[in-house]
């Protein structure tokens, strides 16, 4: 129980940051978790071009438990003001620390690119909450995807 | 208090394990899949320890045992709930047995639309645009998902009975809504999430007053209460296997004998022909019109070990002592602040399925809490989430019982959820 809910959990889930949606923004995605119903709202804001972009904003209305809104917090900590490619390696690191129990060939964490959404590790002991973990992650990819697609930020 | 001897728990294996960490299990979700007795485990085994052969072909002695012990357990399965075997057909489960009705009409509407040659009565599934089909906004999404395509598919129009605020259905219009136009009315005995028991005769005597043809999905109900199919006024029944004791893999569907005799078939292929010539097949009379390829049989023969298994401890003291549970559950969780039933809050016309959310906590958090304890519920939408819509919850926490549940495993799920709501601090 206390490896699964850590302290900054918990500390996320009460207090988020970064909740609520604002303007500008260049997408924005409607991603659930058709199992529980979990449900998040995403926007995401880049600056500047191509490889050298940077996350300005990310922005987000969600419902769900604990281990879901303390990790949509927690990424929004980690991801703004990163370039847009730092923050798709979080994203892989995050993803794979989320597969570490399932996934054999998983090396070490990776805690210089994680910093506090490491506390998640715990998560992947229990499979029916990696998905939690990884629904707001999964929506900013996919924000950031379209964006790019249609040409990069504005 | 009615209650079974707990002693009955030593014919379920499963119920002796530990959970994370060595605690007792405490399974509360029966509602989602029942345990199973040894008796049940061992009737599959032995099948295919003694008997096992195709059934319905061949003419070797293993090929007329199984058929033998095949056509046994659906007389069975059939009489457990007052029907006759000829009317009851082997599904994979009650989704299967729900769309094998939807698919009906599907596929005769299709027929239809270019002339193609209907069997003599199919022509009563038939939908036509203005044609409506109702459904209630309770349905487990294996009820109403498959309703929902029926339309799409031929132009008629869904309707719905609503949801009063009490977790029982409003009634108040049931004849502006089952109307003359209605063809079909498929609705829920009891409900997996809000666990209200419906009012089958009022909603069926309407549905045959306008000629709409009836499906009750029993999932529910059959494990839990004495069902007796022929006296409920339906058309069709459908129940699962895995919810009553039996094994997963097999699910049934009965149908009035009649309407069974016109339904056209859903999956074709090999053993639900009577004829086939190049051009064109005859299908073979029910049920095997409705059981193309091999099918379960060490399943269905695992259900039949399980009805009968029900039959020995009574149903009628199984519902009584499934009552005395949900009584103690409703007045447990009305004692605890900050817990919420969804569902009907008394006893009365009501099963074990018991809903709940708690303030400021997600179920899955409340879940997680209780799997901790070793207390085993669903959390989420339970397959419904229309009724999640109605009632304003993202999801909520489930507890169901069944005959091998006893007092102290209410007393388990309180302390769980008095621990969440101290661990999270919301009390």
């Amino acid at each position: 129980m206390d490896a699964l809910y850590q302290e900054i959990i918990l500390d996320h889930y009460r207090n988020p940051v970064g909740r609520g949606l604002r303007e500008p923004f260049e997408a924005e995605v409607h991603h659930v978790n058709p199992t529980c119903g979990d449900e998040i709202t995403l926007r995401v804001h880049l600056e500047g071009a191509g490889g050298s972009a940077t996350v300005a904003d990310i922005s987000y209305d969600n419902q769900g438990c604990s281990i879901s809104q303390a990790s949509a917090s927690v990424m929004y900590e980690q991801l703004v003001h990163q370039p847009v490619d730092e923050a798709m390696a979080v994203l892989d690191a995050f993803v794979a620390l989320m597969q570490s129990a399932t996934d054999a060939g998983a090396g070490e964490p990776d805690e210089d690119l994680l910093g506090d959404a490491l506390a998640f590790a715990g998560v992947a002991q229990y499979p029916a909450r990696v998905k939690c973990a990884l629904l707001a992650w999964m929506a900013w990819k996919d924000a950031v995807t379209q964006v790019l697609s249609h040409g990069g930020a504005r | 208090m009615t209650l079974l001897d707990p002693g009955l728990r030593a014919d379920f294996p499963i119920l002796a394990r530990t959970v994370r960490g060595g605690k007792p299990l405490v399974y509360l979700d029966s509602a989602a899949t029942s345990q199973k007795p040894q008796v049940v485990l061992d009737a599959e085994r032995e099948f295919y320890e003694t008997v096992n052969a195709a059934v319905h072909r061949g003419a070797h002695f293993l090929a007329e045992q199984a058929t033998d012990a095949f056509e046994t357990a659906r007389a069975t399965v059939a009489a457990f709930v007052g029907g006759r075997a000829e009317d009851l057909v082997f599904t994979r489960n009650a989704t299967e047995s729900v769309n094998l009705v939807s698919h009906a009409f599907s596929s005769a509407t299709a027929k239809a639309a270019h002339g193609a040659p209907l069997a003599p009565g199919a022509d009563r599934f038939v939908l036509r645009p203005g044609d409506e089909v109702v459904v209630t906004e309770m349905e487990h999404h294996a009820n109403l998902v498959p309703w929902q395509e029926v339309c799409d598919k031929t132009g008629a129009t869904l309707r719905w009975i609503p949801l009063a605020d009490d977790g029982r259905l409003d009634l108040s219009d049931l004849d502006g809504i089952i109307t003359e136009r209605a063809r079909v009315v498929a609705f829920v005995h009891q409900s997996n999430i809000l666990g209200t028991v419906n009012p089958i005769d009022i909603i069926a005597a309407r549905a045959r007053e306008v000629g709409a043809l009836t499906v009750l999905d029993a999932c529910q109900s059959v494990p839990h209460m004495p069902v007796d199919v022929t006296s409920l006024g339906v058309d069709f029944v459908a129940f699962s296997g895995h919810k009553m004791l039996g094994p997963t893999g097999v699910g049934c569907l009965w149908g009035r004998t009649e309407v069974l005799a016109d339904l056209p078939p859903f999956l074709t292929g090999g053993s639900m022909i009577s004829t086939v010539t190049m051009e064109r097949s005859t299908f073979a009379d029910p049920p095997q019109r409705f059981e193309a390829g091999t099918p379960n049989v060490a399943q269905a023969i695992g259900l039949a070990a399980a009805t009968q298994y029900l039959d020995k401890v009574g149903m009628p003291a199984i519902a009584a002592h499934e009552h005395a549970l949900t009584e103690l559950a409703l007045a447990a969780l009305a004692d605890l602040p900050g817990v919420h039933v969804v569902g009907p809050t008394q006893a009365t016309a009501r099963g074990s399925a018991v809903s709940f959310v708690v303030d400021g906590l997600h179920p899955h958090d409340v879940g997680q809490v209780l799997d901790d304890e070793g207390v085993a519920v669903r959390v989420g939408h339970h397959c419904a989430w229309p009724v999640c819509r109605r009632y304003g919850v993202p999801a909520t926490t489930r507890a169901s019982f069944a005959l091998y549940n006893q007092p102290d495993e209410i007393d388990a799920l309180v302390t769980g959820i008095r621990r969440a709501q101290v661990f999270f601090g919301v009390l």
